[in-house]
């Protein structure tokens, strides 16, 4: 197991901080300062109980989400990228308190700088606070009810909080948001089934978007679309980002698209943070090796000659089970680097800035400033 | 390089379903050959008919459909036979059938029965296909399930597919696949439900297979990053059509349909950074039972010629080296 629980003291962590201490001290030094920050998430944990049996007795945890910590600036995009199962929609759902967090703080700061802890809130409060927060899912298929109407899936938020009365202006209200995912308003009398999957998606960005929230968590929203179809939502949501100044926590796999789409990037193993920092320099200079093996791992169209198919790391085995997590270093069994200190000691997420420059870089690697990792070279010309 | 001898070859395949809304053109004259060895990547969006020619090459189409017009001619020994031509319940198609030509599903849950062990599934393939005793057969079976990189095959035979995770399904699936050394694997969408580490497993799985047997390839996918690491050849489809076919390198460089190029920038490349612009296709592909008069992408099409493209139906154009395109742009070299 883990020993987590059983280290006592930490540096230069946010996660390891004491929890009396406010968010805004552990934000300091790692970039943006806190006021612009509209997520800080300290410490957060998700464990789900595994039960066995007729009186479904609990056996043991899954650590779905373990001691992550991140924050998130206004206007930018911060990504979470991992293999499934290392915990990213656990984390974002958590973060919407869409489920229960076991531990940690969530805290969000809206647009007029209240500041609110998600964690702790009366659930009449939460519902007040989630309409600062939007949500887009995978699935577009599914993720619309299919008896209503686009003008009904769209106006719910609207009507349910009691913000628009009048036909009229609910009307003008959903024409509008359909405009501004550059769908026709004329749709909004039709039914899901009528449309294509990218047009679902717009719907479904359209819901999210409609009460004008501080913060989107999008969760693998293009995996389900076509890739022409894909490349459109990519764009529009680049596109809704610099015109209405969302704050994007995008969940993906697909490392192409956390380039793309992200400011920085979280990568996630077995439900903790391995590496955070920003994208380029990360992508450029991985400093933790399952980075390293994600990136090596992307196919790529190669323009050049048939001969110059790059070597690339092949990682063994499978991703390990979070509810039976490896001793020491979870990712020591299938790391291409590993040393005897990996099987045992569990290392921490440790800030190289400094190392790699002035933006904060964190890493969870004993040998974090030794290795020399691959990155990302741009395509051979 | 000198050319192997020719293994497959389809002659303008069509097969189409047929339903209350009508005909639905599936696959709509498709033509393309496979030589000994040689890997086929056959790329385009969803419902363009990838799968729909891998159900016909292996005479699985669904019973709503049927191959309306076409050859497809196997070679072996010498001699072809034309699969369109053979009873599809017959010995015949299934001696051909996870023999000759097997195949590989995106989803490994569905080759398998999950009241029955691997062993005893693959073991199965092996005694139709071969004469061997059953001990035989699972010697064999472990010594394939080695092959594809199972952990502890010798334990790992008598596991139940479900107790397996995702990526030794996956190969579990390939090794029942090549389990009788077929001349073709056909994968559809091989690693579409994977995490790219296990991806980047199999694709080099399937690489070292192929060149260590001899084995030839179609790897049907929407990922063209996919094709280009294990293709020779590509073809790209369209609303059942084959709007374009070259070899790997050459389609990549100079793709020729307008199709294929926005396919191509609709993706972002790895490496590109992050004010990379996408320039995706707009629209999305029509449903088939409305197929577009004319060219079937016309009104998707940067290049669209008016009462050009959407009257006529644009010919397949030979192009130097092997490169062939289905667009009014292009005249015959
Ligand atoms: N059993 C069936 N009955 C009716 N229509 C079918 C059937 N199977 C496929 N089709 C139709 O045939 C067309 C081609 O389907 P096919 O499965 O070959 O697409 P594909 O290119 O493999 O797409 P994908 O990338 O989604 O797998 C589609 O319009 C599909 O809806
Ligand atoms: N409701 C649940 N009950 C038990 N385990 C769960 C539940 N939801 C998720 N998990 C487990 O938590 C881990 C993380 O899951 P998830 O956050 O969905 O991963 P990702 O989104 O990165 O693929 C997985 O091992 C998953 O099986
Ligand atoms: S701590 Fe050891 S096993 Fe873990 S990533 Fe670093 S080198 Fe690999
Ligand atoms: S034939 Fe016309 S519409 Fe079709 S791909 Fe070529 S230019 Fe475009
Ligand atoms: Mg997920
Ligand atoms: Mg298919």
């Amino acid at each position: 197991m883990a020993q987590a629980d059983a280290v006592p003291t930490r540096t230069n962590t946010p996660a390891d901080s004491p929890p009396d201490q406010l968010p805004q001290q552990l934000e300091e030094g790692r970039g943006p300062s806190s006021a612009d920050n509209v997520l800080e998430v300290t410490d957060l944990r998700k464990y789900f109980p595994i039960l066995r049996g007729f009186f479904r007795r609990q056996v043991g945890e899954v650590k779905a989400v373990d001691e992550v910590s991140f924050h998130v600036a206004r206007g930018e995009t911060l990504a979470l990228v991992g293999e499934s199962g290392c915990g990213k929609t656990t984390t974002g759902r958590c973060v919407m308190r869409a489920i229960e967090p076991s531990g940690g703080s969530v805290l969000f700061r809206k647009r007029d700088g209240e500041e609110i802890e998600i964690t702790t809130l009366t659930k009449p409060d939460l519902r007040s606070v989630q309409q600062h927060m939007g949500m887009i899912f995978q699935d577009p298929f599914s993720s619309l009810n299919p008896r209503l109407t686009v003008l009904e899936i769209i106006g719910e938020p609207f009507v349910t909080r009691k913000l628009i009365s009048g036909r009229r202006e609910l009307e003008e209200k959903v024409a509008e948001l359909l405009r501004s995912v550059r769908l026709d308003p004329t749709y909004m009398r039709r039914y899901p089934h009528a449309f294509s999957g990218g047009q679902r998606q717009r719907i479904a960005i359209a819901r999210a978007l409609a009460l004008d929230p501080d913060f989107v968590v999008a969760d693998e929203p293009v995996s389900a679309l076509d890739v022409s179809v894909q490349a459109q939502i990519l764009s529009l949501l680049k596109e809704l980002q610099s015109e209405l100044h969302l704050t994007y926590l995008f969940i993906t796999h697909n490392l192409s698209v956390v380039e793309y789409l992200s400011d920085r990037v979280s990568v996630m193993y077995v439900g903790q943070i391995v590496e955070l920092g920003r994208t380029d320099s990360i992508f450029r200079q991985p400093r933790h090796p399952y980075t390293e093996a994600l990136l090596s791992a992307v196919p790529v169209v190669e323009t050049g000659k048939a001969g110059l198919r790059r070597e690339r790391i092949i990682l063994e085995g499978d991703v390990a089970d979070p509810s039976n997590v490896p001793a020491g270093c979870t990712f020591h069994p299938r790391c291409p680097y590993v040393q005897d200190i990996c099987r045992e000691e569990e290392p921490q997420l440790v800030d190289l800035t400094g190392a790699n420059g002035s933006q904060p870089h964190y890493v969870r690697c004993h040998f974090a400033e030794e290795l020399e990792l691959q990155g990302v070279r741009n395509s051979p010309q | 390089m000198t050319q192997s001898p020719l293994l497959l070859s389809v002659d303008n395949l069509a097969t189409h379903f047929f339903s209350q809304e009508g005909i639905l053109e599936a696959v709509d004259g498709v033509s393309f050959d496979i030589h000994a060895g040689e890997a086929l990547g056959i790329a385009g969006e969803s419902g363009c008919g990838k799968s729909v020619t891998a159900q016909s090459i292996l005479r699985i189409v669904p019973s709503n459909g049927k191959i309306v017009m076409g050859e497809i001619s196997l070679f072996q020994n010498g001699e072809s036979i034309d699969l369109v031509q053979l009873d599809d319940r017959g010995q015949e198609i299934r001696q051909i059938r996870g023999g000759e030509i097997a195949m590989v599903f995106q989803e490994p849950m569905a080759a398998f029965s999950m009241v029955y062990t691997i062993g005893n599934q693959i073991t199965e393939v092996i005694r139709l296909h071969q004469d061997c005793s059953q001990s035989e057969a699972r010697d064999r079976a472990i010594e394939m399930l080695r092959r594809v990189g199972m952990p502890q095959p010798e334990q790992t035979i008598d596991a139940y597919p479900f107790a397996l995770s995702g990526g030794m399904r996956q190969r579990a699936m390939i090794a029942m696949a090549l389990s009788c050394h077929p001349a073709l694997l056909i994968a559809d969408e091989p690693t579409t439900a994977v995490d790219v580490t296990i991806q980047a497993q199999v694709l080099e799985l399937m690489k070292d297979l192929q060149r260590d047997m001899g084995m030839a390839l179609i790897v049907i996918t929407h990922d063209l990053a996919v094709i280009s690491e294990l293709c020779d050849r590509v073809m790209i489809m369209y609303l059942g059509k084959d709007v374009e076919s070259a070899p790997a390198d050459v389609i990549f460089r100079d793709p020729k349909h307008p199709y294929t190029v926005g396919l191509l920038r609709s993706v972002p490349e790895l490496g590109e950074g992050h004010s990379q612009e996408l320039d995706p296709i707009t629209g999305s592909v029509p449903s088939p039972y409305r197929r577009p008069t004319g060219c079937p992408f016309h009104p998707r099409c940067p290049e669209f010629i008016p009462d050009v493209c959407d009257v006529h139906l644009p010919p397949q154009i030979e192009l130097a080296g092997g490169h062939r395109v289905r667009c009014h742009l292009y005249v015959q070299d």
